[in-house]
């Protein structure tokens, strides 16, 4: 007879009472570890979306994420001209706040020229933009619907499609609008001084500013070598997605990476050691039975069994239900927590080695227990 | 005097608990011979070593000195001559303890049944022949029930039951009818009785209980560790 699985059934309650325990420990490690991986790879979405080789921004800047980066808006045009470029667009960038149903409403508003590299890389509901004017694309996670009409500036645009998990850095959903459309706000958002200037006189042009221009390599041309070709331009930077990607990750949410990294290591430390904990006294609180056991002569590895087979199975028990528990809450967290099964995977590894090691130590001092203790009262 | 080899063969046994002044001397030069089919009472007053002598016979608890043979073995000279203390007492010891020792998480049946396992039964023959010794002792209606739902004279006679399940030739019973009422006490000493012939075992037992004084073939008396018998 298994004598672990006899011990569980008896006290089922408590088993069960420490697995929850267990589980909520373990449901809350998965989530630090799903946060951590959601801010990742938030950070890249919105550099990913237009699924570009080569970014073209301001002369010295590593913009247009990280630094500010304002360019003229016929760059586009040059690059595009350029050898080794297959295509490029126009793009800019704001955040823009605004009401919707009552409720502020902080977006992340993307200005591209439909047609040209730069615009939401799927829609999943609704369709692209086809108008020139006030048509918008949006995230489901700003909670826009299909046919809304929200103010950005002086203007109502209407959403006409949706797309998914796709929002700026610091979680803002993110919007795309043509690029005329962006320009026109970020003319009307900017500080009024410099519209006074404008409304002077001075030169028109100016309006014509956009922040990067992305590109795409020709067949046959590494991104490397496209933005080697581009580069020559004096009052242009060039970066590879790859870079740009690097400097997303390693600058833009550098500390709130390292951050939450830092509380998912201790975080991890200290389930270890509850774990631990946990394991080390059920063995403690079984002593008596323990020693009774080798009185009438069990062998060692009934005892070993009966505390190994139970550390393991309030591991895994606890472990899956807290991964289930996650699976289905993930989505009421405010931003993005991504459960990669390797992760899981690396978790539970962890649970089974922390477990081993606990009961371990429990086996190791049921093992020297005096059968002689099971005879007090 | 009889012929027969002697199944626990105890020679100047010593046994102190503690070192100078706490020193404690439990057993001193205990010299005792029991034969295959006896059933040897153990008296004393409380703290003159009886458990402490029945634990060193079992094994449990090491002496300090002496020779201990156990079914013609030599286990103890001066230090344990086996390092299978544990598998020496599942083949040839059945104890019955003060304090019955269940295990709680065990039904009455499978604490019986666990030992049987242990020492080789399988499943099945296991199982009937707990329900065999536990019908034996008319506690064969609490198969089912945990230790923890049982009174004081049920648990003792299903630890009993454990003691006998493997058929051991030596039973150390540590005062088996202090909880039970004198029919039953009968019964349990009748019982020993059968087993000390049937199995030619030999059956030791501590006890204040002189209901069952008449039951026993010698008697021991030990005072302050030190060892007198009488004749019963
Ligand atoms: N583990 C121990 N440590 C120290 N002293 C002990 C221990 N066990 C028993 N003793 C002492 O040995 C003596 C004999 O004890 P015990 O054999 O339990 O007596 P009895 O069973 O006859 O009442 C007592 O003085 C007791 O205090
Ligand atoms: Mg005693």
């Amino acid at each position: 007879m298994n004598l672990a699985l006899r011990d569980i059934r008896h006290n089922l309650g408590r088993f069960l009472l420490t697995c929850f325990g267990l589980s909520l420990l373990l449901g809350v490690v998965l989530s630090m570890i799903g946060i951590y991986r959601g801010l990742v790879d938030d950070a890249l979405v919105l550099a990913r979306a237009p699924q570009a080789d080569v970014w073209v921004v301001e002369a010295g800047t590593r913009g247009p994420f990280a630094e500010a980066s304002r360019i003229p808006g016929d760059t586009r045009e040059a690059i595009a001209l350029s050898h080794g470029i297959a295509e490029a667009g126009a793009v800019t960038f704001q955040s823009v706040e605004t009401q919707h149903r009552g409720r502020k409403l902080r977006l992340f508003v993307v200005g591209y020229e439909p047609g040209r590299p730069g615009g939401p890389a799927q829609v999943v509901a609704g369709r692209n933009i086809t108008r020139s004017h006030y048509e918008l694309v949006a995230d489901r996670s700003s909670g826009l619907e299909i046919g809304d009409r929200v103010a950005l500036g002086t203007s109502k645009y209407t959403v006409v499609g949706l797309t998914r998990n796709l929002v700026a850095s610091g979680g803002d959903p993110v919007v795309f609008v043509t690029l005329k459309d962006s320009q026109e706000l970020q003319f009307e958002l900017s500080p009024s001084a410099a519209r006074r200037e404008l409304a002077r006189g001075a030169a028109p042009s100016g309006t014509d500013t956009i922040n990067a221009v992305v590109a795409r390599a020709a067949h046959n041309v590494s991104p490397a070598q496209a933005a080697h070709m581009v580069a020559r331009w004096k009052h242009l930077s060039t970066m590879t997605q790859l870079e740009q990607e690097t400097v997303l990750t390693q600058s833009v949410v550098e500390r709130a990476r390292k951050q939450i990294g830092m509380f998912t290591a201790i975080l991890l430390l200290v389930s270890a050691v509850i774990i631990a904990l946990i394991i080390y006294t059920l063995t403690m609180d079984k002593m008596r039975e323990i020693a009774t056991l080798k009185l009438i002569g069990a062998p060692d590895r009934a005892i070993v069994g009966l505390i190994v087979q139970q550390s393991l199975a309030m591991g895994l028990i606890g472990f899956s239900f807290g991964a289930l528990l996650i699976a289905s809450l993930k989505d009421v967290f405010p931003r993005r927590v991504i459960l990669n099964p390797e992760d899981g995977l690396l978790l539970a590894l962890v649970v089974i080695m922390v477990c081993v090691v606990a009961s371990g130590m429990g086996v190791r001092l049921a093992l020297k227990v005096d059968p002689a203790t099971a005879l007090g009262s | 005097m009889n012929a027969v080899a002697p199944l626990i063969k105890l020679e100047s046994i010593s046994k102190h608990f503690g070192e100078g002044s706490t020193r404690v001397d439990a057993l001193r030069d205990i010299t005792l011979d029991i034969e295959p089919g006896s059933v040897v009472g153990l008296l004393g007053p409380s703290g003159s070593g009886k458990s402490t002598l029945l634990n060193a016979i079992g094994c449990i608890i090491e002496p300090t000195a002496g020779r201990m043979t156990l079914d013609g073995e030599v286990v103890y000279d001066n230090g344990w001559l086996r390092s299978d203390l544990r598998r020496l007492r599942l083949e040839k010891i059945g104890f019955i303890f003060q304090f019955h020792n269940l295990l709680p998480f065990l039904s009455v049946t499978d604490n019986v049944a666990l030992v049987l396992q242990l020492a080789g039964y399988d499943d099945d023959d296991a199982k009937h022949r707990a329900t065999q010794l536990l019908d034996y002792l008319e506690v064969g209606n609490r198969k089912q029930a945990y230790p923890a739902n049982l009174s004081g004279g049920e648990a003792q006679r299903v630890a009993i039951a454990r003691a006998l399940a493997n058929k051991p030739r030596i039973i150390l019973a540590d005062e088996p009818t202090a909880a039970l009422d004198s029919q039953r006490a009968g019964i349990v000493m009748d019982l020993l009785g059968k087993v000390a012939k049937d199995q030619s075992a030999a059956i030791l037992v501590v006890t204040h209980d002189e209901k069952i004084f008449s039951r026993f073939d010698v008697m021991f008396q030990l005072r302050d560790g030190q060892l007198s018998s009488d004749a019963a």
